[in-house]
């Protein structure tokens, strides 16, 4: 393997109904702080139906180029089908470094390709620099449970790969007009080569935010005292139009669904704004939430572990500062809301 | 007969590890070693197609000698056979090594009785990257199907499974042919408690246990930490967020001051109305 023929930072473009995912986006920009760091060309890959249009997008989020599979055989996500084309287009144009977003698509996507290849995939990255002679990838993560931090490295293989986690990563400012390379592709593939079908897809009906997802959560601990005090926090989440979290005595106490525990045995989460709200800060609820955006801490007790780990922090009765907290936000929130109005 | 193979490891519970602060290392005497909970998920949902289909449910795990005890468990669950690699060549394996050993392994098995099914978990508690299920899939040349949440219906006759794989925002309903391989999510069953008999069973249980020899045509390079691209470089404690600034006044100063930091962020609430 000659290492001088692998060069570029490559994306894996996720689209889903024609919208770019938002963790492809936040690649571009990671990407390209890589890609500029190693004088080289960023590229994404974008494979789908009726898919081409989107390059654009890329090309204005900071891709030099895009490699695009556009074909209804790719309308639906496929392990067989999108690892193909991934595989076609490594082995032809030969990058450097490859990332995906961390999400079940990209996941599954780049295990594949990564066997095939064979080539080393580092997990779940929260971190990701270059060595600017070399082109060795630094990818970091946490490890065991949020435990320790390692940094991952892949020496005598190339492309290098690695799955990033979403929202972890800042896309850049949009810039309107910006252009880039368009290069379509095509692999022979028909769909009697393929073993699996998608038969249906079913989308969840419910409205309410999903933490996973959300730029805003509000999450409530024990310290709201019960099942009364923790309707504060679906009131301040409602206001912000967060989703709300919750530590897991308080999913334990039965004062909310378990899907909404945050920590190491819930759900990782890393929205831009994280108010943690009578909870005490333990490690296995702080692992979850460490890499959010800001982190605001409410907690009356100020020797609280919460406030070693929060950017801005209240020392305060929740049950008081919470409906101060609604009131000021709706106050605030709808003086802009009514600017909005008046400017349409 | 039908044929279901899980994939399970022992896992150190990551929940109570305690780490050297001084090396960050993991402090395995503190950690009791467990079944993967993922895996649990894994073995049960086996169980329970056994018995929906009839057939023979195995388990296969890969990991130094006391990871028999893991192998017992999945027979507490109702696995009917437990088979273990084991050798110092596997060591330090990254997810393509483990993934490489473990195909080895399952092409042994296959031997002696076909594979229709092969179900891991979703990841494991230490490694934490669900890789390993699509590279032994995509080394058996099987479809590899991911996040899945429910298995509708297997027919080895026809040789198709149908499945749910979890969306962010829903399910799909796949039709793949057989054999293939399932990622499971925790969600796709509750596992009960251990029957009498099965733990009789299970106390009584001899694995079938193989060393690197064993297995034929093993390339050993492709082995253990030599055969893993991946090497981890350095490990350092997670950073902690700091700043920490702690507002200051009564409490309306405090939240007028906290709106006043979060405002001027507009970016933060794009979207919001
Ligand atoms: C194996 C294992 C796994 C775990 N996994 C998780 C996990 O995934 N997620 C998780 O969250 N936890 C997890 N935990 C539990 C964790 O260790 C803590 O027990 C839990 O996070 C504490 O929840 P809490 O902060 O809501 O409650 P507490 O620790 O009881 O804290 C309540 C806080 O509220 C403050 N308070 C009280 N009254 C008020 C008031 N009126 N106004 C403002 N503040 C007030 C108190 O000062 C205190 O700091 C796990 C534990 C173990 C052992
Ligand atoms: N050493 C191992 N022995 C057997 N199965 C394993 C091993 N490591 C991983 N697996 C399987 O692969 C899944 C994903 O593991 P991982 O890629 O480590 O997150 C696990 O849930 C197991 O089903």
């Amino acid at each position: 393997m000659n290492f001088e023929d692998y060069r570029g930072v490559w994306v894996f473009i996720e689209e889903k109904d024609g919208i770019i995912a938002e963790v492809a986006l936040e690649l571009l920009g990671a990407g390209r702080r890589l890609a500029d760091k190693r004088k080289t060309q960023l590229s994404g890959v974008l494979i789908g139906d009726q898919v081409t249009g989107l390059a654009q997008t890329a090309f204005e989020y900071g891709a030099d180029c895009v490699y695009v599979y556009d074909d209804p055989i790719y309308r639906f996500y496929r392990t067989e089908t999108y690892m193909r084309a991934m595989l076609a287009c490594v082995e032809k144009y030969k990058p450097e470094i490859l990332l995906y977003g961390a999400t079940s698509t990209g996941k599954d996507l780049a295990s594949a390709v990564a066997t095939d290849l064979p080539t080393g995939l580092t997990a779940d990255t929260t971190q990701l620099d270059v060595e600017e002679d070399t082109g060795l990838l630094l990818a970091s993560r946490p490890a065991f449970g949020g435990n320790i931090m390692a940094t991952i490295l892949c020496k005598k293989y190339r492309p290098q790969m690695a799955t990033v986690r979403p929202k972890v990563m800042k896309a850049l400012q949009r810039v309107p007009g910006r252009i880039g390379e368009i290069v379509e592709e095509s692999i022979p593939i028909t769909e009697e080569d393929i073993r699996t079908k998608v038969l249906e897809i079913v989308r969840a009906t419910t409205q309410r935010a999903r933490i996973d997802e959300a730029d805003i959560i509000v999450s409530g601990g024990k310290g709201l005292g019960g099942p009364a005090g923790f309707q504060l926090i679906h009131q301040l989440a409602e206001t912000l139009g967060a989703a709300v979290g919750a530590s897991r005595d308080v999913v334990e106490a039965g004062w909310i669904g378990h899907h909404h525990q945050v920590g190491q045995t819930g759900v990782t989460v890393t929205p831009k704004i994280y108010f943690a709200v009578g909870i005490s800060g333990a490690i296995q609820h702080i692992v979850g939430m460490q890499n959010s955006g800001l982190i605001i801490a409410i907690n009356k007790d100020p020797a609280a572990p919460i406030f070693q780990s929060c950017h801005y922090g209240i020392v305060g009765d929740a049950l008081e500062i919470v409906p101060m907290l609604i009131e000021g936000f709706k106050a605030a929130l709808g003086r802009k809301e009514e600017a909005d109005a008046r400017k349409v | 007969m039908l044929h279901i193979v899980a994939c399970i490891k022992q896992v150190p519970d990551t929940k109570i590890i305690k780490m050297n602060p001084k090396t960050n290392t993991m402090d395995r005497a503190s950690a009791p070693a467990i079944l993967n909970p993922y895996d649990s998920h894994a073995v049960e949902e086996a169980v329970r197609l056994r018995s929906r289909y009839g057939g023979t449910v195995s388990v296969l795990t890969m990991g130094p000698p006391p990871a028999v005890k893991a192998i017992k468990k999945c027979i507490e669950i109702g696995a009917d056979e437990g088979y273990m690699i084991t050798d110092r060549a596997f060591a330090g394996a990254d997810t393509l090594a483990t993934s490489y050993a473990l195909t080895k392994a399952l092409q042994k098995i296959a031997e002696t009785r076909p594979i229709d099914l092969i179900i891991c978990g979703k990841m494991t508690i230490d490694g934490d990257t669900g890789q390993v299920g699509p590279g032994i899939a995509r080394r058996l040349d099987m479809p590899p199907l991911t996040s899945v949440n429910k298995v509708v219906e297997l027919n080895r006759e026809e040789g198709y499974a149908i499945v749910h794989r979890k969306l962010e925002d829903g399910y799909e309903v796949i039709r793949s042919t057989l054999p293939c391989l399932l990622s499971v999510e925790k969600e796709i069953n509750d596992v009960p408690y251990s029957t009498m008999t099965n733990m009789l069973r299970a106390a009584r249980y001899q694995p079938h246990i193989w060393s690197v020899n064993d297995l034929p045509d093993i390339d050993k390079t492709q082995l253990g930490l030599k055969g893993s691209p991946t090497i981890v470089s350095s490990v350092w404690a997670p950073e902690k967020p700091k700043g920490g600034t702690q507002l200051e006044g009564n409490p309306q100063e405090q939240v007028r001051q906290l709106i006043d930091i979060l405002l001027e962020r507009k970016e933060l609430f794009q979207g919001v109305t």
